[in-house]
């Protein structure tokens, strides 16, 4: 697997392969911790303000602007603040931020504490998917080695500033991604999203102001810091700000995790040279799903020859979503239908059983793509399932239920060809048979 | 290996009253990710907690529940209430290598189905099932976040990425 910059210095892949860049003493020899020392001698407001100027937006998938998020914290409440780094990373496609754990802990540690000076907070957590354990002892080593350097805790390099951070273990669960799911869960209940309004910003933990960022977008904070917001964000376009990670996983020569200017030009250089084209030379290109699961697939015929533009706005031009930039590539001998129906089973059993149409909805779909791979597939079925993935997109408690949909719809608009097979014929467009 | 047991999740609860013990070490251990929360606030170490007793008890056991609802004070349905909310706390006795292959598209798309399907022959048993020794578990799990070293898996908490058939084999004979 491949862990590489292209078209821009590795600015989050600065430590990926030095040695011992996990420790504190490599950190710092580095350049690490000298931005969290220049945040503690600017004002909260400045530092809101060069974030706001670097146009950075949130990694986590949502993609909401961070300075903005961050402007939203009351100034004036008496209760306490809390900063939350959101390390469930459980997107299917997605695995950037477990690297970024791995190798550069300390940048996540800088990150959540500059926003703990900018947001008045005393208090973060690192809420990190169960499965992801040896990160958290990762993670925990690093936390105790700036507690001991006087980096966490009381006075924090002599500025008057304390900050406090725990990591805290998800135990299995996609929707405690979402972040009040994952307050709720971090609370110690079940994972359940709350009603927004109100937002985290204002009643999140323990019903204080909150900020629920994700791992990326914390360990870019000093980076902008150290540069200035402005220059942060010329990296990339003036919308879409800065260096992006994408996770490329599926059939492609060097699958890994890549760090690429916003704004990159474009797709198909990036799977085909970037990442070294198609695993097997006699394969073509079939399907991309360019953001991770909860993102429209495309088919070969948006991408190729198309010029697609890898940022926020290069991607919803192209008929996707920039997502978590989880790029999932796929070959000719993949059917469609059937990768659709991967996925329908993944956010059946992800659904947290909260509301219908999400539960009810992704239960009937995948009961519905059981038949049809057995067989039993009926020429209004397509319809059928459409007529479900309205019923759930829109009209769910949280974006878990569009995510379900999006799959859906975008594959039966995109492969038609490939759901007739089986609606008509009952085999797959790659041959496979049903068992009847 | 003969028979399988089956282990699903939303097998009965017994319900006793029976309290679990631990060792101080573990007592400790277990106040200091309490520690990590305000003091009203204690419920947020519940999960965490689970982990521990699911550690120290091979799985989530009514006894293992009524001490975490004496040590957290929480009614003991309240740590039901979350406990079966997560698929990694077991709520019944697993073998002592629980194999998670990932099933999701990437590691599907990359020969999960080859490396399940050798998996499951030689163990003899189903996804979902336990070894009649006891010794191991194997579940399909959802994605792992190691899709770009597909296929993968994890046995407890370890990864194993970038599988063959051989490589398989050499760690599957490598558990003891
Ligand atoms: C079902 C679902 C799962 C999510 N999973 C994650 C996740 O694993 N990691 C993450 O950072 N954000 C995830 N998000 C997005 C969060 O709700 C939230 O927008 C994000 O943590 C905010 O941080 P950001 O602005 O830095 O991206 C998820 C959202 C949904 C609806
Ligand atoms: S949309 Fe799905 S995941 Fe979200 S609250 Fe409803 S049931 Fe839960
Ligand atoms: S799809 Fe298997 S680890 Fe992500």
């Amino acid at each position: 697997m491949e862990i590489k910059a292209i078209g821009c210095e590795p600015l989050q892949l600065k430590r990926m392969h030095v040695k011992d860049g996990h420790t504190l003493k490599v950190y710092q020899k580095t350049g690490g911790y000298e931005s969290l020392k220049k945040a503690l001698k600017m004002s909260p407001a400045d530092i809101i303000e060069e974030v706001k100027k670097s146009s950075l937006r949130g990694r986590g998938g949502a993609g909401f602007p961070t300075g903005m998020k961050w402007s939203f914290v009351p100034k004036d409440s008496p209760k306490p603040k809390y900063v939350v780094c959101n390390a469930d990373e459980s997107e299917p496609g997605s695995f950037k931020d477990r690297y970024l754990m791995e190798r550069d802990p300390h940048a996540v540690i800088e990150g959540m504490i500059i926003a703990g000076h900018a947001l008045g907070s005393q208090t973060g957590y690192i809420y990190t998917r169960g499965e992801y354990k040896y990160l958290i002892d990762i993670m925990d080593v690093a936390i105790a080695e700036a507690r001991d350097a006087g980096i966490l805790g009381k006075n924090i390099f002599g500025s008057g500033v304390d900050f406090e951070l725990h990591t805290h273990t998800g135990a299995g669960a996609y929707i405690c991604g979402e972040e009040t799911a994952l307050l709720s869960s971090l609370e110690g209940y079940r994972g359940h999203p709350r009603m927004k309004p109100p937002f985290p910003a204002i009643e999140g933990l323990y019903a204080c102001p909150t900020i629920v960022n994700n791992v990326e977008t914390f360990t870019s904070v000093p980076q902008i810091i150290e540069m200035g917001g402005e220059t942060w964000r010329n990296l990339g376009t003036e919308k879409s700000g800065g260096t992006k990670l994408w996770s490329i996983s599926g059939h492609v020569k060097r699958p890994g995790v890549y760090e690429l200017p916003m704004g990159y030009a474009d797709m198909e250089k990036f799977i085909f040279e970037d990442c070294g084209g198609m695993l097997r030379d006699d394969k073509k290109l079939k399907a991309v799903i360019p953001g991770g699961s909860s993102v429209y697939i495309m088919n070969a015929g948006q991408i190729l020859g198309k010029n697609v533009i890898l940022d926020y706005e290069g991607l919803v031009a192209a008929g996707s979503m920039l997502g978590t930039g989880g790029m999932m590539v796929m070959d000719e001998t993949v059917d469609i239908m059937e990768s659709t129906k991967n996925l329908t089973e993944f956010y059946k059993h992800e659904s947290c059983g909260w509301c219908t149409p999400c539960r009810e909805g992704t239960d009937w779909l995948v009961k519905i793509f059981n038949r049809i791979s057995e067989g039993g597939g009926r020429p209004e079925d397509a319809k059928l399932m459409l007529d479900i993935c309205d019923n759930i997109e829109g009209k769910s408690f949280c974006p878990l239920g569009d995510a379900a949909a999006w799959p859906i719809q975008s594959a039966i608009k995109q492969f038609p060809e490939d759901f007739e097979k089986w609606l008509f014929d009952k085999t797959g467009s790659n041959g496979v048979t049903a068992n009847v | 290996m003969g028979a399988a047991t089956p282990t699903s999740y939303t097998d009965k609860i017994l319900v006793s009253d029976e309290v679990a013990e631990f060792s101080p070490a573990v007592i400790e251990e277990m106040k200091s990710h309490v520690a990590k929360y305000p003091a009203d606030r204690s419920r947020s170490a519940l999960i965490p907690l689970l982990f521990v007793v699911q550690r120290e008890r091979g799985y989530v056991d009514n006894a293992g529940a009524n001490f975490l609802a004496k040590f957290l004070n929480l009614e003991v349905t309240d740590v039901w209430e979350t406990a079966t909310f997560y698929s990694m706390l077991n709520m019944r006795p697993m073998g002592r290598h629980h194999i998670q292959i990932c099933k999701t598209l990437s590691c599907k798309i990359m020969g999960e189905p080859d490396i399940t399907g050798h998996i499951c022959s030689k163990l003899g048993i189903h996804p979902g099932e336990t070894t009649e020794d006891g010794k191991f578990t194997v579940s399909l799990v959802e994605c792992l976040g190691s899709c770009g070293t597909a296929p993968m898996m994890q046995i407890g908490f370890d990864y194993h990425e970038d599988l063959t058939i051989e490589k398989v084999d050499k760690i599957l004979d490598g558990c003891k």
